[in-house]
């Protein structure tokens, strides 16, 4: 049976409603001032150890990123952090607070369907990440240009876009997340708790026990190298479960180009060296084959996001109107 | 079905609409029409398929079998259209607390596709009818219960409908907000618009439905004009009642054609049983012996005694079944 019409008639309308209540509300303005003092307060005082310590380094500008101050998380890190945060505080009560509201059956009353509610109000908390990343990204190239005097170079700037899309990508995991659970859960608060344990538990218990539970599914011994990267990659599949690994595990790639596998920061924590055929140690990779590089982890994560908001649509779609 | 195959009169047309939530059955093969103009009343108890019944006129509940017409159209295929032309007020109907009553509506204009001018006029009319044109660039987070029911009904006046479904719409109000709200609603029967209401609270939806239809455990028990209803549910229709003084006059008033009864009330009151209005003959009669009349009423048949006394006398059945069953055995 076919339904007449367009699933996507007044998308445009209820989005555009959405992003100026984000926009305008309250919430978003401290959320906003939260990630962007976090984010340049860090960057600042990662500009001051590359003043000190860097003086040839040909991607100088890249490491506004990653450098850290003195016992200080890089920016990355802190977005790899708050994002989630963000994201979760913007999506945990789209679907419920219209329950709650008790609009949700007198807006599906108009001629709209639910696929339109649902994906513009998607579309406009995406947005909203997009807007805040954006504007957060041209404050730290700003902040750069003027601290350290000199313009960033093409493939620079390259790099620090890949890196600016795959942290909205990241954000459309969580949004995606918290919009489902916004669906699940009638009681906003009770959304918004699960969400957040759940991003506590990613991003601060799972780096942990991961390890130990890889170790039970690969043995003890290590004897030829290949074993080691065997070993690695399974430690690395259980990690990747968090959606930070795979942020961290790509921007890492993208933001050094002397980085030539996602494998080599684990190695080099063992003190060993990744050597590949051919190639020179330490020389810099070419943006496409850095792309290359984690193209599969940023595929996983479009579908992470693509998958989690599909449940949420399911579940959506059979859930009863009426209050 | 299509538009050429209804009645021209017939708005809404259900046959054998049924839902069922696993085992459960919420609506239990109902068939009602309502006509252009009428106001329909769903009356019953909490639980009893009101609501169901209503969404799935709206196509936002899957049908589990039976047809449905609204408007000509299907709403389980054809939503969008039966959407743009009715009008829905749900249960404690909610709007977005941080938005004034204009940008609630504007936003509802805006997902039916209004264009600008058409939108701000339509806005500005309907708030205006609904008594709320002083308030439109309030928040809506300032409104009383009445005041939120009304831009309610505000939004089905905007949106041009030509059937008002409301559900519960007087309930939790107060008696003065409830007959605002039930003089609006008169206003859309006057329009020619359909109103469909449904209601637990049964002497106030009286003095405005047309027709109604009791409901009780997904069933429609009872149909039809209120009249109609007491006839069938109370017996023998007319009750006049008289004040009145003159020796003898319970005597004369017993010979009135269609009269089947005559008892004293109190000292100077009767009560005429009767299958018709006697009220014209009895007054003539009290005229003609000189007596002095001081009441002259007819009792309407409420709607709480008609679903009271058809309720009662179902258990009554259904405890009498039981035991000829015990006795069977």
């Amino acid at each position: 049976m076919r339904r007449e019409g367009s699933a996507f008639a007044g998308l445009g309308v209820v989005m555009l409603k959405e992003l100026s209540d984000h926009l305008s509300g309250i919430r978003m303005i401290v959320l906003e001032w939260l990630i962007v003092l976090m984010a340049l307060g860090v960057v600042y005082t990662g500009i001051q150890q590359i003043r000190e310590v860097s003086a040839e380094d040909p991607f100088l500008f890249l490491r506004l990123f990653t450098r850290a101050g003195e016992g200080l998380p890089s920016f990355v890190s802190v977005l790899s952090f708050l994002v989630p945060l963000v994201a979760i505080g913007i999506g945990f009560d789209l679907v419920n607070s219209e329950r709650n509201q008790r609009t949700l059956s007198r807006i599906l009353a108009q001629p709209i369907y639910r696929d339109a509610l649902l994906f513009g109000k998607f579309l406009a908390a995406l947005l909203t990440m997009t807007i805040i990343l954006v504007a957060l990204w041209l404050m730290v190239i700003g902040l750069g240009i003027l601290t350290l005097g000199l313009p960033p170079g093409v493939e620079e700037v390259a790099r620090a876009g890949a890196m600016l899309l795959v942290t909205i990508f990241y954000a459309g995991v969580w949004v995606a997340l918290a919009l489902l659970f916004s669906i699940i859960f009638r009681s906003a608060a009770t959304a918004a708790l699960a969400a957040l344990g759940l991003w506590l538990f990613l991003t601060i218990l799972w780096p942990l026990l991961s390890p130990y539970i890889a170790a039970l599914f690969v043995s003890d011994t290590v004897s030829t190298p290949s074993d080691l990267l065997s070993h690695l990659s399974v430690l690395q599949a259980f990690a990747r479960v968090s959606p930070g690994a795979l942020f961290g595990e790509i921007v890492g790639v993208l933001l050094d180009p002397t980085v030539r596998s996602t494998q080599q920061p684990l190695l080099a924590s063992l003190g060993l060296a990744l050597v590949q055929p051919g190639s020179i140690p330490g020389a810099p990779l070419p943006l496409m084959q850095s792309l290359e590089v984690v193209w599969p982890q940023t595929v996983a994560m479009i579908a992470s996001a693509i998958l989690l908001f599909v449940i949420g649509y399911v579940i959506f779609q059979r859930q009863e109107v009426r209050a | 079905m299509n538009a050429d195959t209804m009645n021209a009169d017939t708005v809404i047309e259900a046959k054998g609409l049924t839902k069922t939530y696993g085992e459960a059955v919420a609506v239990d093969h109902i068939s009602f029409t309502v006509g252009r103009g009428e106001i329909f009343g769903l009356l019953g108890p909490n639980g009893a398929g009101k609501t169901t019944t209503i969404l799935m006129l709206l196509g936002l509940t899957e049908i589990s079998s039976g047809e449905v017409s609204v408007l000509g159209f299907n709403p389980a295929r054809e939503p969008l259209s039966v959407k743009r032309r009715v009008g829905y007020m749900p249960d404690a109907v909610g709007f977005y607390d941080g938005l004034t009553a204009a940008e609630n509506l504007r936003y509802t204009a805006r997902l039916i596709g209004f264009d600008r001018s058409e939108r701000e006029k339509r806005i500005a009319d309907a708030l205006d009818r609904v008594g709320l044109g002083d308030v439109a660039q309030k928040r809506v987070r300032t409104f009383s219960r009445g005041m939120r029911q009304r831009l309610g009904l505000a939004e089905i006046l905007m949106k041009g409908a030509q059937i008002a479904i409301l559900d519960e719409p007087t309930t939790g109000l107060d008696p003065h907000a409830t007959s605002e709200l039930l003089a609006i609603i008169r206003g859309f029967k006057a329009e020619g618009v359909s109103v469909l209401l449904s209601s637990h609270l049964l002497d106030r939806v009286q003095s405005v439905c047309d027709r109604v239809a009791l409901f009780n455990g997904g069933r429609i028990a009872l149909m039809g004009t209120v009249p109609e209803l007491g006839r069938e549910v109370l017996g023998a229709g007319y009750v006049v009642d008289i004040e009145a003084d003159g020796a003898g006059l319970a005597e004369r008033l017993t010979l009135i054609p269609g009269v089947s009864g005559v008892e004293r009330t109190g000292i100077g009151k009767l009560r005429l049983h009767a299958d018709r209005d006697v009220r014209p003959e009895a007054a003539v009669e009290v005229v003609a012996m000189q007596g002095r009349l001081k009441y002259l009423g007819v009792q309407e048949p409420s709607l709480d005694a008609i679903y009271t006394r058809y309720f009662a006398t179902k258990a009554e059945e259904a405890a009498n079944a039981k035991e000829g069953a015990r006795h069977a055995a």
